[in-house]
């Protein structure tokens, strides 16, 4: 297993060097070249000339490419155009609140898509099938902003049950050492805090996890509808196994393996799809940080996401694979 | 193992495996706990009445550009610099007049170039340096120095604005020299009368900033470029004023934290903790009042004025200190004629599109000034809504066919003189097609593209803008707009911008007001654009909030704010 994981690790190393590749010669292939781009079409000389001085740009390809990868290499992803204060720092403060609402909206999908799931490949067919199906069409036709926007309307504007936006009631002092609230609370054992903003996650975390929660649920009708009918579930069902056991190691155990595989998919989307979400409820996540980023052209943060972004989805897929192999012994004998 | 039933063997496995997950997890806690102590502080909100609640909680449309107000320019930085700082001259409360603040005095010599302030006594900066004539001077000197990227118009863009040259281009400069005569008594030389010197001193950009802190935590330490620039630690972390609050914390695009400062020289007030959330929506705003999670917002939507109070919340507005107004681009064809620049001004029905698209309290607009800045004239041409005698006008420019106009709009933006420049488009569009111009849209997102269209060339047709006054100033209305040729208007009329610049030269304030009058008569007559109306912004509060020091010139202290529970 370890060398599994050693061997997928090494893999890593070639896809992220081919991506810096490609985004180096994205920035350098900017229309009228990365300084007119970052300056608008109205700019003077001297200011295109201060910038190529500035970022190198003047320099020579091979130089440029270079210094490029060096700081990469160090850890260095520029300053952020739009707020002049280092890119890792813009993402070391937003990220724990992004995986956060990632876990929370996760932990929604899994733990209600799949018994139901479940529950609607036992009744296929009848009602409560139909209601499963039903439910989770709506959960993927309806768009996240809309959810969200009337989750909040409803819930925290009409009634009142959480609060509308933000991570956490600013007047609760709390302390903070992760930037992950809601651990933060419990280690702390402040638990007015970790409560409060346990609170500012529910209604975030419904309106990411639905589509989530969708996907997961047809997943899982499917795979437990094929693996039900399966040979060796009715071998194990005439040796007179119980119906428990039959369920837990055979049925669902098989079924899991197309269900961990789309939970990993999900799971990338979701850290790197929180804008709508993020923008409605004034949540201080990266989506938030990224659209503006986009409207700014703020390629230094663009830059680093991406690559951010890449590392995130080779480890997920890494996790996928680590979690195939406890699943199915087969994959491991291979 | 053999005795027990597939059942049991079945629940047993997983049972253990969660007992040993609880274990784990238990361990987990217990391990981080011991290295994460909570570290609160048992006293509640500090002083104050008992039964009020004295943290304010205000919702902020974007993070400060910077904490540093010499390198703001920004309303979301002055609004948190005018809590953390306070200037030699201060607002007149509901005016935009100038009066005195830390400076308890002044006196203009004959000549009208140096200013001798007298200033308070026994003011400290928050972290214990006294503020004395050699802090003030030190604030001057450090503003007069400003080299390279400190004097971009993108970093520090107010002293560059009034004071024009800096100590390596001695030529153009204003600012001359300032001496410490005594210990509490300054003196500041200009090199040329300016006679908005003492209102521009009201501005947050020119507050007095400790010298001990800027020092210390490197100010002036900017790097980056104009369009980037990196900002110090100092305006990042670390600004020290006089101002009731100081500064705790910025969290950047979450909150910014100020609490009261306890050797404040004058009323501390009720309010003992600030909390500037970022919210950077404004429906979000809304709801969050509604839903009690913050105080107070500024910019309420005329919209949802009506709705708000129904609910019980305070909307409270300011008077306008604002301009709105209908650009003209002379390098169009027909807008280069004047007839055609009237017909249009007939066209628009002022007290219909101020009813149906700005705030309660907006008067429509005249000329370019508010009536509350000096110069302001009652007697300018004034062009009464008439389409038939626009029509009239239009055939006699020879355009009886009518003919098709670009009209340049933004998106996505509200600004306090434009809440909602959309709909603003839709009625005045409506009137111009009344009398046979086509309008052809064009919307552009306001950052970044708006301006750079508007402002940058003459690729744009009839657009709005708009201009929020600083302080009491002519100058800062109509010579920043009609100053000289601009690309926004691109016309060129030698005689209005001589009277501006010989305006700008006169010392006296008084002695300015018969020529500002007559300016404001020219242009209305030449009608290079036209003034739509002065919208009043407002700010909606909870209903716990009693009172609000409303100011048209946005200076808001909240150590005078008041609340009830």
């Amino acid at each position: 297993m370890l060398r599994t994981i050693g061997h997928r690790l090494a893999l890593l190393v070639p896809t992220l060097f081919g991506l810096s590749l490609l985004l180096f010669l994205w920035v350098r292939s900017l229309p009228g070249g990365p300084a007119t781009a970052l300056l608008g079409d109205k700019a003077t000389p001297q200011a295109v000339a201060r910038i190529n001085e500035l970022y190198g740009f003047d320099k020579p390809f091979i130089e440029q490419y270079a210094t490029y990868m060096g700081k990469l290499l160090s850890g260095d992803f520029g300053v952020s155009l739009r707020t002049g204060r280092p890119v890792l720092d813009e993402f070391a403060t937003r990220f724990p609140a992004t995986l956060e609402l990632t876990a929370i909206a996760l932990v929604f999908a899994v733990g209600l898509g799949i018994p139901l799931g479940y529950w609607a490949a036992k009744h296929v067919g009848r009602w409560q099938d139909q209601l499963s199906v039903f439910l989770s069409l709506g959960g993927v036709v309806v768009p996240v902003f809309f959810l969200a926007f009337i989750l909040k309307w409803i819930f925290a504007i009409r009634l009142g049950w959480f609060p509308t936006d933000g991570r956490q009631d600013p007047r609760i002092d709390a302390t903070h050492y992760t930037d992950f609230y809601l651990l933060d609370g419990l280690m702390t054992q402040e638990w007015d805090a970790a409560w409060d903003a346990f609170m500012h996650l529910v209604l975030p975390g419904i309106a990411l996890g639905t589509i989530p929660l969708a996907i997961i649920v047809r997943i899982t009708r499917a795979s437990v509808l094929e693996v039900v009918n399966a040979d060796y579930v009715r071998t194990a069902r005439a040796k007179g196994i119980g119906a428990n056991l039959i369920r837990n190691r055979f049925v669902l155990r098989n079924a899991m393996l197309p269900v961990t595989t789309t939970i990993g998919l999900q799971l990338g989307l979701l850290i790197s799809g929180a804008v709508l979400t993020e923008t409605v409820f004034a949540f201080n996540g990266i989506g938030r940080f990224l659209r503006d980023a986009i409207f700014y052209l703020d390629y230094p943060v663009l830059q680093g996401f991406i690559i951010f972004i890449a590392v995130i989805y080779s480890l997920i897929n890494l996790l996928v694979d680590v979690s195939y192999n406890l699943i199915d012994p087969r994959v491991r004998v291979q | 193992m053999t005795m027990d039933g597939p059942n049991t063997t079945g629940s047993r496995r997983p049972r253990r495996r969660l007992a040993a997950l609880t274990a784990t997890l238990a361990i987990g806690a217990l391990a981080l706990s011991a290295c994460a102590e909570s570290q609160r502080e048992d006293d509640g909100g500090g002083g104050g009445d008992s039964d009020v609640d004295s943290t304010f909680i205000f919702a902020a449309s974007s993070d400060p550009q910077s904490l540093d107000p010499a390198f703001a320019s920004d309303g979301e930085s002055f609004r948190v610099s005018r809590q953390i700082f306070e200037g030699l001259v201060g607002v007149e409360s509901g005016t935009p007049d100038p009066e005195p603040l830390l400076a308890e005095s002044w006196d203009q010599s004959e000549d009208g170039l140096s200013y001798t302030f007298d200033l308070k006594e026994g003011v400290t900066f928050h972290d214990g340096t006294e503020f004395n004539a050699e802090a003030v001077c030190a604030n001057f000197d450090r503003w007069f120095n400003f080299e390279g990227i400190q004097q971009a118009e993108s970093v520090g863009y107010y002293y560059n604005a009034l004071f024009k040259g800096y100590a390596d281009s001695p030529e153009n400069a204003v600012y001359e020299a300032c001496s410490a005569d005594d210990e509490l008594t300054a003196t500041v030389t200009l090199a040329k009368p300016f006679a908005g010197f003492i209102a521009s001193l009201s501005l947050p950009a020119f507050a007095m900033q400790s010298p001990t802190a800027m020092e210390e935590f490197g100010a002036d330490d900017i790097s980056g470029t104009e369009e980037a620039p990196v900002l110090s630690e100092y305006a990042t972390g670390h600004p020290v004023g006089t101002g009731p609050f100081k500064f705790e914390s910025w969290q950047t695009g979450q909150q910014i934290e100020l609490s009261a400062y306890e050797d404040y020289w004058g009323e501390q007030g009720q309010v003992q903790e600030i909390i500037f959330r970022v919210i950077d929506d404004p429906t979000t705003r809304r709801q969050s009042l509604e839903a009690g999670d913050i105080d107070g917002y500024d910019l309420v939507a005329p919209a949802d004025t009506a709705s708000l109070k129904d609910k019980g919340f305070n909307v409270m507005a300011r008077d306008p200190f604002t301009i709105l107004y209908l650009g003209f681009n002379h390098k169009i064809e027909e807008l280069s004629d004047p007839l055609v620049r009237q017909a249009i001004a007939h066209a628009i029905d002022k007290e219909a599109l101020v009813a149906q698209t700005l705030p309660e309290g907006t008067e429509t607009a005249t000329q370019f000034i508010p009536d509350s800045v000096n110069g302001y004239n009652d007697d300018v041409t004034e062009y009464e809504y008439d389409p038939e005698k626009a029509k009239d006008l239009l055939a006699e420019a020879g355009y009886e066919d009518g003919f098709e106009l670009d009209f340049n709009y933004p998106t996505g933006v509200s600004r306090p003189y434009m809440p909602t420049p959309e709909q603003v488009f839709s009625n005045i569009s409506a009137q111009l097609e009344e009398v046979g111009i086509t309008v052809s849209p064009q919307p552009n997102k306001w950052s970044p593209d708006y301006l750079d269209r508007i402002q940058g060339g003459a690729d744009h047709g009839i657009h709005l803008l708009g201009w929020t006054g600083d302080y009491n100033d002519t100058d800062n209305f109509v010579g920043v707009f009609f100053g000289g040729q601009k690309p926004e208007f691109g016309f060129e009329n030698k005689e209005l911008f001589d009277k501006l610049a010989e305006a700008r030269k006169i010392p006296d304030v008084e002695e300015q007001t018969p020529l500002y009058e007559e300016i404001n008569a020219d242009i209305a007559e030449f009608l290079p654009a036209i003034p739509l109306a002065h919208p009043a912004p407002s700010l909606g509060f909870s209903p716990r909030v009693e009172s609000y020091p409303v100011s048209p010139v946005n200076d808001e202290v909240f150590n005078e704010i008041v609340l009830s529970e």
